[in-house]
């Protein structure tokens, strides 16, 4: 029976331009307007590992994510590189979600497009990186998960051995599909998409569900139904005496080592 | 009427020691209890740990929940879950603590999700504030923007749940003399708990430096791709002594292991001397290293949130300022006098 692996993606904002993103003081959301996105780094890992089971046995890779209308942009991506569907869920009423709304929403739109063997994820995202829908999304799939996943092997084609990371070492777990692997950077090298890649993605429909077509509970979506929420912003406070050295670069360079014998700490 | 719902902290054992961050997070438990005037109780999962318990009891743990199976002397993730949902089920304690390790973190949102809960990550710090009339736990997380932490709050579902890495809280001091009961909570196991099985657990002994022992750390970030690559970053660290270690995106561009990532979600570390270069200064990266006695920062763009949580400031471009750095290391540095 051939695989049915969803890969669940994240646009995320570029980690270069991470200083200019701001909270909104009121609300506490991000403010990203007009700040480059990417595909979450982790989750074109855990695209690549879904095309490498693909490629390996037969099945068809669903590329999901929830989000604004741009985030469209990342199944395009994960179309470029080489998944047979992308399914975006986009609808105001999903905003302002927590890891739990955002679990049980992806959980929703998942169990309404078939039949699910693996569930792959990044371990984390690069801005949320709390590293919690993947397990989450597993419990209300009502499927195992293993989470900091650096190495998959199959045993058949629907058993396997997971290497996951520890503090200083690591597990070895056995499991059986259907099952939920949240994966490290390490677990691959994900392929680049050539140009004629990208330009044949471009031409590609990403499917688009509102909260009617992905279904569930209204209560369990978005900002209502997260059991967080986000109480104000504080300052930190720092007592650090924030010094700049000015001069040349090479006078600065003096002046920063005679400080750092100062300070004692060389 | 004040709800008496105790306080939880799961502790972690990993091949039958006690991870330290379960004791941080005691210490810090215990305080959360005091001002609710309720009861700090522990849970610990695993084979045979009476000694542990005892040792919990010692640093403060007032009642100690003991789950014990030879089948779960290995972390096994639904068993672990599903038996400490049910036990906080039963007991409804208002707030639950673990440790952000790489297990606490898988553990934690399965928990979470199935007592249909709020559950923050990765808490730069936790303490109570009055909400509507009730106390209630304040999980500070890091922000964007410069130096702000976002108060993460779960008004209405309980427990309360938050997960802090190691290095964030204070160990509290052990006590022989404190008393504490231990239950031993009666154990049924099922299939079902172990499709997904832990079969081994391989403990490796890290090479060079550790990164939570360096004196000297050079954490770099995105920068360093104006230099095409980390190998100024390790230069700087080699004439220091000291060692080096990135940011998320350092980690994701391939510069630095994971295991040495710095911030939220990677290690926390307090040495002697950070020296942050090529990094704006996110708070998931700082939050890292905020506790180190001297923070220097090297960073392009001058009105980065970075120089505001450092000591010494240096603005300019990582390709001409670090090279005469190491040079002026190599002839005045550690050993040498200025």
């Amino acid at each position: 029976m051939p695989l049915e692996i969803f890969v669940c993606v994240k646009q995320t904002p570029h980690p270069e331009h991470f200083s200019k993103i701001s909270l909104d003081p009121a609300t506490g959301s991000i403010q990203r307007a007009g700040i480059p996105s990417v595909m979450n780094p982790l989750d074109k890992n855990a695209v690549e590992e879904a095309l490498r089971i693909r490629e390996k046995f037969s099945g068809k890779v669903t590329a999901i994510s929830m989000g604004p209308p741009q985030a469209k942009e990342v199944l395009e991506e994960a179309y470029a590189m080489g998944v047979d569907e992308g399914v975006l869920l986009c609808d105001s009423t999903f905003a302002g979600a927590d890891t739990l709304a955002t679990a049980y929403t992806l959980a929703q739109a998942i169990q309404k497009l078939g039949r699910f063997d693996l569930i792959l994820c990044g371990n984390e995202s690069i801005d949320g990186a709390t590293g919690q829908v993947g397990p989450q999304l597993a419990e209300f799939l009502g499927i195992p998960h293993i989470t900091y996943v650096t190495r998959l092997e199959f045993q058949g084609e629907r058993e396997a051995l997971a290497t996951r990371e520890i503090e200083y070492g690591y597990l070895k777990v056995k499991f059986r599909l259907p099952a939920a692997v949240t994966v490290l950077k390490s677990i691959n090298q994900y392929r680049l998409p050539t140009v004629m890649d990208i330009m044949q993605a471009a031409g590609k429909e990403v499917k688009t569900w509102n909260c009617e077509e992905t279904g569930g509970e209204k209560t369990c979506l978005g900002l209502e139904g997260s059991p967080t929420r986000v109480a104000g912003l504080v300052a930190l406070q720092t007592k650090r005496k924030r010094e700049i050295l000015k001069g040349s670069e090479e006078e600065i360079a003096r002046m920063a080592v005679k400080r750092l014998h100062e300070y004692g700490v060389i | 009427m004040q709800s008496k719902g105790e306080v939880w902290v799961w502790a972690e054992q990993r091949a039958g020691r006690l991870m330290p961050v379960s004791l941080e997070l005691l210490g810090k438990a215990k305080e959360l209890a005091g001002s609710l005037g309720t009861r700090l109780v522990g849970t610990l999962v695993g084979d045979q740990m009476d000694s542990l318990a005892q040792e919990l009891i010692d640093y403060g743990m007032e009642k100690v929940y003991l789950i014990e199976s030879q089948r779960l002397k290995l972390y096994q993730s639904e068993a672990y879950a599903r038996l400490l949902a049910e036990l906080v089920r039963q007991h409804q304690p208002e707030i639950f603590l673990l440790g952000a390790t790489a297990i606490g973190m898988d553990l934690a949102p399965r928990v979470a999700a199935k007592l249909n809960t709020g559950l923050t990550a990765h808490c730069a710090d936790l303490y109570l504030e009055e909400i509507a009339g009730k106390k209630k736990l304040i999980a500070a997380v890091p922000g964007w923007g410069g130096s702000i932490l976002v108060k993460i709050v779960c008004p209405v579902a309980n427990p309360q749940m938050a997960t802090v890495r190691s290095g964030v809280f204070e160990r509290p001091p052990k006590s022989s003399g404190n008393k504490g009961e231990i239950v031993k909570v009666s154990t049924q196991l099922r299939d079902e708990d172990f499709r997904a099985e832990t079969v081994e657990i391989v403990e490796t002994k890290p090479t060079g430096i550790l990164l939570e022992e360096a004196e000297i750390v050079v954490g770099g970030g995105w920068g360093f791709q104006s230099v095409g690559g980390f190998k100024l970053a390790e230069e700087l660290a080699e004439v220091l002594g000291g060692t080096t270690a990135g940011t998320r995106p350092a980690v994701d561009a391939g510069w630095v292991r994971e295991d040495r990532m710095i911030g939220s979600s990677g290690k926390t570390v307090a040495p002697k001397l950070f020296v942050s270069a090529g990094a704006s200064g996110a708070m998931h990266f700082t939050t890292g290293f905020l506790k180190s006695k001297v923070i220097v920062a090297i960073e392009q763009n001058a009105k980065a949130p970075i120089f505001d949580v450092a000591d010494l400031g240096i603005v300019g471009d990582l390709g001409k300022i670090l090279p005469l750095l190491i040079e002026e290391l190599k002839k005045f540095g550690p050993g040498q006098s200025a």
